[in-house]
């Protein structure tokens, strides 16, 4: 039985097209569609429900320790409010999960992890906290609304005083007013868009929902499903759990290696990584020179040899072409190497290229 | 709700099918092309392939998904809707004019229903 954010109903009335996902339901469109919702955010305003997202809370007099033993990052050099992207990994070097990880205080951290990933990793993080250290699942409790696109700053403008609204990429402030309602605002995102992250107790989603959207709308804000989402992320460049890493993929295949500080004496993983050495297959970009669409675990050739496979691919609407991304053998992973993928039985030509394939421009 | 138009014959997989010039011409529902979403891509046989009725002829891609097309008759593709290929969005905005294939020598058809059959089974989907 799929669970439902605070923002269901408002979906409903606002003509999603709901889909199970991760285990809540959730809109996959609403009426303008992917392309349209994809575009809104590239070139005004998007609004995404993230309520699915889980967020634990770390405390205690170890915190820091306790993160540094369970993800791949460093998290010593950050000031408050400064958020920062980590894996998570197992014994074997494998991903966990992704996430990322905001400093509250000297003993109090905040990670936000992937809905379909939220049971596995409190698991996990239970299973290896140091003494000393109080993790709590906060998801239940949590709604999380993003707002996304080049707009997204006159938008929150018109709702917060300056010093509410946090100016670096990455950073956040914890406490601010919007209307009476307790937010937390990150500068954060899944898009390659300048956008924020909006987190506030349940009871206000709604509220929020509906004073975003009519703040947005002379903006040209619209409301967002996952298939934006998704279409959004993957032009940028943006890895997703379950596609371009698992448990069997290595942050170092992943090409996360920024996230991932071998030099910090121990985290859980290390020991593998470090013993495997230089990565056999790397994640990169691929576009597609052939017709058709590659998607993901599509088998691709280099000739006769079977070199790899597309892990995420799909039509990207502001390129207005195919791309996808895919975890190959090192010597393929070179810009300008030619490929073919094997889609449903028909051979379709690629190019390695780099997998960021959108870039905002500043 | 969907259009269905009177004087088309539909399949159970959305697919729409109309008797032209002694050629059975093949499209898409709106029901079709409204689940799928935005189609960004067709793949077409090409002319003078063998059709197959109930097996698929032809790959519609949207942004989200693939979905087959399957052929309501079997029988030779005699014309294929070229447009298509470079512009798919039209299914989306006209889907009974944006016909995928003309077949010739029919042999077989599948169980088609007409309009009001098939607005019923749209309901129950």
């Amino acid at each position: 039985m799929e669970k439902k954010t605070p923002l269901y109903d408002i979906h409903v009335e606002e003509g999603g097209k709901i889909v199970p996902f991760a285990g809540y339901l959730l809109p996959v469109q609403y009426g303008t569609g992917v392309i349209a919702e994809h575009m809104a955010v590239r070139q005004a305003c998007g609004l995404f429900d993230v309520s699915h997202m889980g967020e634990i809370l770390f405390t205690g007099k170890t915190a820091l320790d306790s993160l540094h033993h369970i993800m791949t990052n460093r998290f010593t050099d950050m000031p408050v409010g400064k958020v920062r992207y980590t894996v998570m990994c197992n014994e074997h070097g494998g991903c966990v999960d992704d996430l990322i990880v905001y400093k509250f205080g000297e003993e109090c951290y905040l990670a936000v992890v992937n809905a379909s990933n939220r049971d596995k990793d409190y698991a996990h993080i239970l299973a290896n906290l140091l003494p000393g250290t109080k993790a709590e699942d906060l998801s239940d409790n949590v709604a999380e609304i993003a707002l996304q696109g080049p707009k997204a700053p006159e938008i929150l403008a018109q709702l917060l005083p300056p010093e509410s609204i946090p100016k670096g990429y990455y950073t956040a402030v914890q406490s601010a007013d919007i209307d009476g309602m307790n937010c937390m605002i990150s500068r954060t995102g899944y898009t390659g868009e300048l956008g924020y992250e909006i987190f506030t107790a349940n009871e206000n989603a709604e509220k929020l929902w509906r004073l975003l959207r009519k703040t947005g709308e002379p903006y040209g804000l619209i409301p967002c499903g996952l298939g934006a989402r998704d279409t959004l992320r993957l032009e940028a460049g943006m890895p997703l759990y379950g596609h371009e890493m698992d448990e069997d993929i290595t942050p170092l295949e992943a090409d996360l290696g920024f996230g991932v500080k071998l030099d910090k004496p121990e985290f859980i993983g290390r020991d593998a990584l470090l013993a495997a050495g230089e990565p056999k297959r790397i994640r990169v970009g691929l576009e597609i020179t052939g017709r058709g669409i590659v998607r993901e675990h599509q088998p691709l050739f280099s000739g006769d040899r079977e070199i790899g496979a597309s892990t995420s691919g799909t039509h990207c609407p502001y390129l207005g072409k195919p791309v996808a991304m895919a975890l190959v053998e090192r010597e393929f992973a070179a810009p300008g190497t030619e490929l073919e993928a094997d889609v449903r039985g028909r051979r379709v030509a690629c190019r390695v290229i780099p997998y960021v394939f959108y870039k905002r421009s500043k | 709700m969907s259009m269905i138009p009177e004087n088309l014959r539909y399949t159970k997989t959305h697919e729409w099918v109309k008797e032209e010039d002694g050629l059975s011409v093949v499209g898409l529902t709106d029901f079709a092309q409204s689940e799928l979403g935005d189609i960004v891509f067709v793949n077409l046989p090409e002319v003078g392939d063998e059709v197959v009725a109930g097996e698929s002829f032809a790959d519609v891609e949207s942004v989200k998904a693939v979905a087959e097309v399957i052929s309501p008759v079997s029988g030779v593709v005699a014309e294929i809707n070229e447009e298509l290929m470079d512009k798919p969005e039209m299914i989306n905005e006209a889907p009974y004019d944006a016909w995928f294939i003309r077949i010739s020598d029919v042999t077989d058809t599948e169980n088609l229903l007409d309009a009001a059959e098939y607005s019923d089974f749209c309901e129950e989907e």
